[in-house]
């Protein structure tokens, strides 16, 4: 998902949001892990908005991306400028309508926005995991947030959202807990990665670890793999565009000069664009966090957990009614393997509706500003709504 | 949202007044989704629409309406037998490239379909051939030969025809007049393949 996004400025706000923390899987309770490990103590870092009807029915789960966070829309403080990264999407009288709806986002087992992941203390050893974290999988982050909203006293989703990484979060919710989830919108997103893009992942993450700072993921108190980290940002850049959207943003147009200048420095204005989105994303995010989601994200196999490879056989025990999503540019999770999760769920008789939306920005589309995108999910929340009656 | 009955397309009235409260539906290029709205509203029905074009797809899921974009003919090979009550192929069938495999298709996974077309043999198209020798242009079939959508030219007669052949059972039929842009009709009794403009087929399995 991309460093910045364009917002709407004209746009009423969620208002003021406190990021929260939740703990929990302590001594001796640890969670256990889909690898087999266990993990203990987990702390989740949270935001919501919106008020909490009384029957608990008004609940939606918001799933982030590969390097998001919990800070999904709204602001900090009156002084903050920086709204969340789904700040188009989720306000009052938005696609997510905060007037409405109780809406939580967490930030992901793994990552590095607050949650326990790679970069946190080790209770054991009293320094950072560095590589002695665990593997997590797309299953255990969604057991995490299972755990932070059985401690909010919240027994039923009415919609769980989310894009890309999000979006196997959301397929995940649909089928490991069917009661729970009333509907869902997975968006541009897939049952399992292609090989092309495991081939991206595994690029960026070989960026990383060819770094020298590197040092095994002890980096931490020391020099950081920020030229690593940088390069396999950059490598992702390439995979949220498409051809389309870079002939359109940058086509052969260079960066503030001329004439090309026959060396290595950023001549082209894609060059200096990737350059950009490489230095601003090393000052937020943990390089071992990135390798870690970027895996499980590889991992992540709906159709052989829960179906021995069949994709029927994985959407078998899911009920929530579904609005799938993609996007014509995505060249990362293109059309078809939207088409397949659809035709999975017919089989199973499962609510189903799609739309792949006419758009060149690639497979970032999701995240820009989209009144097509917005309104299909307000009115399929809506259709929702009228149809249990709240 | 209330779809009213008095503003919805004649033949779908029609269409509308045959569906049982209650029942499971797919409607096959639903547009904008008049008919699957007011069937939900009114008549409690559980609807699936399949349509091809993104911006009606949009409309209808806006309105709440359960629909998947898509080619008609490939998505319903996705059901399983006899999954919906009806499914409704409205005014879609002289579009269709092949319209056997797709009737067949629909009487594989519903209980009954509901066909309607436009009748290319109405006495105002039969009279237009004789006196002008061009193809005919008509309100309800406004194109010419050059750039119609309507591939298969089919009349009221040549679809009974086709139940024998291809070999489905009738149940119902309707013959109607439509006038202003489809809002108003009538249904005709007399010399239907004659006289009326469109034919409504309420179809099933022997």
């Amino acid at each position: 998902m991309s460093e910045y996004i364009e917002h709407d400025q004209t746009s009423v706000s969620a208002g003021l949001v406190e990021k929260k923390f939740f703990t929990f899987a302590g001594s001796p309770d640890e969670m256990p892990l889909e690898s087999g490990a266990k993990l203990g103590p987990i702390t989740i870092s949270y935001e919501t908005l919106g008020t909490l009807a009384p029957d608990k029915k008004n609940v939606i789960l918001v799933a982030h991306a590969l390097t998001g966070d919990a800070h999904m829309a709204g602001v900090y403080s009156t002084e903050d400028t920086k709204p969340g990264w789904w700040d188009i999407m989720i306000g009052p009288g938005k696609g997510i309508d905060t007037d409405k709806y109780f809406v939580i986002c967490a930030n992901i087992l793994g990552s590095c926005m607050g949650s326990t992941g790679p970069s946190s203390i080790n209770p054991k050893t009293g320094h950072p995991y560095g590589f002695d974290f665990p593997l997590v999988t797309i299953g255990d982050m969604v057991c995490a947030q299972k755990k932070l909203l059985d401690h909010l006293g919240i027994e039923k989703i009415f919609s769980v959202i989310g894009g890309s990484l999000g979006g196997m979060q959301v397929l995940e919710w649909m089928v490991r807990y069917p009661d729970k989830v009333v509907s869902a919108i997975p968006l541009a997103t897939t049952t399992k990665h292609s090989a092309l893009a495991i081939a991206f992942n595994e690029v960026a993450r070989q960026a990383i670890i060819a770094d020298p700072n590197w040092c095994g993921g002890n980096y931490y108190g020391g020099k950081k793999p920020d030229m690593g980290l940088a390069v396999a940002r950059m490598i992702g850049h390439i995979t949220y565009l498409s051809d389309e959207s870079m002939r359109m943003k940058f086509g052969r147009k260079l960066q503030d000069k001329t004439d090309l200048s026959f060396d290595f420095s950023a001549d082209f204005q894609v060059e200096s664009y990737l350059r950009y989105q490489g230095a601003k994303f090393v000052e937020r995010f943990d390089a071992n966090s990135f390798l870690y989601i970027t895996r499980a994200a590889d991992y992540f196999d709906l159709e052989k957990k829960y179906g021995e490879g069949s994709p029927v056989k994985a959407f078998s025990g899911a009920k929530a009614k579904s609005l799938i999503v993609s996007f014509t540019s995505d060249w990362l999770y293109p059309t078809y393997q939207s088409k397949a999760m659809v035709k999975a769920m017919k089989k199973n008789g499962l609510d189903v509706s799609f739309c792949e939306i006419e758009a060149e920005w690639g497979h970032d589309a999701f995240l820009l500003p989209n009144k097509r995108l917005s309104n299909l999910i307000k009115g399929f929340l809506e259709g929702v709504r009228r149809e249990n009656g709240y | 949202m209330k779809t009213d009955i008095d503003q919805m397309r004649f033949d779908l009235r029609i269409i509308a007044s045959w569906i049982e409260p209650g029942s499971k539906i797919l409607g096959l290029g639903c547009g904008d989704g008049e008919l699957l709205h007011y069937l939900k509203v009114h008549k409690k029905v559980r609807e699936t629409g399949i349509e091809i074009k993104e911006s009606r797809v949009a409309t209808c899921i806006e309105k709440g309406l359960s629909v998947l974009q898509g080619d008609i003919n490939e998505e319903i090979l996705d059901y399983p037998n006899d999954c919906f009550d009806y499914v409704i192929l409205s005014q879609t069938l002289q579009q269709v490239f092949e319209p056997d495999a797709l009737i067949k298709n629909m009487l594989k996974v519903s209980r009954k379909s509901i066909v309607s077309f436009p009748n290319f043999c109405h006495w105002k198209i039969r009279f237009q051939i004789l006196k002008s020798g061009h193809v005919p242009r008509t309100r309800e079939l406004p194109y010419a030969w050059y750039d119609t959508p309507n591939i298969r030219v089919l009349s009221i007669n040549d679809f009974r025809r086709f139940s024998k052949e291809v070999g489905f059972k009738i149940y119902k039929e309707a013959a109607i007049n439509a006038f202003d842009d489809g809002k108003k009709g009538k249904v005709v009794g007399v010399m239907p393949n004659f006289f009326a403009s469109y034919g409504i087929f309420m179809i099933g399995k022997y």
